[in-house]
């Protein structure tokens, strides 16, 4: 079964993907898409060694909360660019101290932080326990800090155990 | 005609919205002081202005013309996939431009960023070496 089937999560993305992409539900494209599904993983099975487990229905929840966060937030930047003179605005460098361990969780991390608008990250340092992140408009560095932790990091604390 | 309207309606408010998106998010790049601040706009009003055009693009297909239609998922989510990439790689640019004090790039309002806590320095700047950062193993 696991030689067969090395990796269901990424098998049941292809597929859906594949469906998605030819944009027709009819038997021959599931049946392609199937069979996309099953001969990836097994030929890309070695460049995925020690991937980590991740929890599904944490995993959906976080992405409908980023997705409404990227809404609201938009319209946030918007007001920012549209009304606040550059006088007013404060950017700025933060380093998020990182409790997240594995690279994929970072990555996650990282993406989430740069699409919700206010913030880009822009870099990790050496030792992987910072995150170098340019905030558009922060006049409370620490508070923004401890905002994105606990918003994003404790969820996906819980989706990459 | 109430029936046949719906759908243009709904469609021409999406391509309305995201387009009012697109322009602030082009005119935060003309208008905010410094490289880093202008990287906010086209990265994110524009990510919610292109998907308004995209959800309108399928309530058009799907209520309008009653086609199943399921590129624009596609579409998206390729977006959210790259955006913070480029982002990454213009700040990463941005970076080492400023250490090496190239002519014509200041820092901007928000100066340049102090070096990790503690640590050792952002990956960016390190020499290149195998596996992941932290990771001296096998150098």
């Amino acid at each position: 079964m696991n030689r067969l089937l090395p990796h269901p999560g990424l098998a049941a993305l292809l597929v859906v993907m594949w469906m998605v992409m030819v944009n027709d539900i009819s038997f021959g494209s599931l049946f392609l898409g199937l069979v996309f599904g099953l001969v990836v993983p097994i030929f890309t099975a070695a460049w995925w060694p020690g991937r980590p487990q991740v929890r599904f229905r944490p995993a959906v929840a976080y992405l409908a909360l980023v997705l409404w966060d990227i809404v609201v937030a938009n319209f946030q930047v918007a007001a920012i660019i549209l009304f606040k003179p550059n006088r007013d605005l404060r950017p700025a460098w933060l380093a998020v101290p990182l409790d997240l361990i594995t690279p994929e969780a970072i990555t996650v991390f990282a993406g989430t932080i740069s699409l919700t608008p206010g913030t880009v990250s822009a870099d990790v340092s050496a030792c992987g326990k910072f995150l170098l992140v340019h905030a558009l408009h922060a006049p409370d560095p620490a508070a923004e800090i401890a905002k994105v932790k606990a918003r994003y990091e404790a969820r996906l604390k819980g989706i990459f155990q | 005609m109430t029936g046949t309207a719906l759908p243009e309606v709904l469609a021409g408010a999406l391509i309305v919205l995201g387009g009012a998106f697109a322009l602030v998010g082009s005119w935060g790049l003309v208008r905010l002081p410094s490289l880093m601040e202008r990287l906010h706009g086209p990265t994110k009003a524009t990510t919610l202005g292109l998907g308004a055009m995209l959800v309108a693009s399928v309530v058009w297909f799907q209520l309008g013309r009653g086609e199943w239609t399921t590129h624009e998922l596609l579409v998206s989510a390729f977006l959210f996939l790259t955006a913070p990439v480029s982002a990454n790689m213009i700040a990463k640019v941005h970076l080492h431009r400023l250490r090496a004090g190239e002519a014509g790039e200041g820092p901007g309002p928000a100066g340049a960023p102090d070096a990790p806590p503690g640590g050792p320095d952002w990956a960016t700047f390190e020499a290149p070496h195998e596996g992941t950062p932290g990771d001296f193993e096998g150098d």
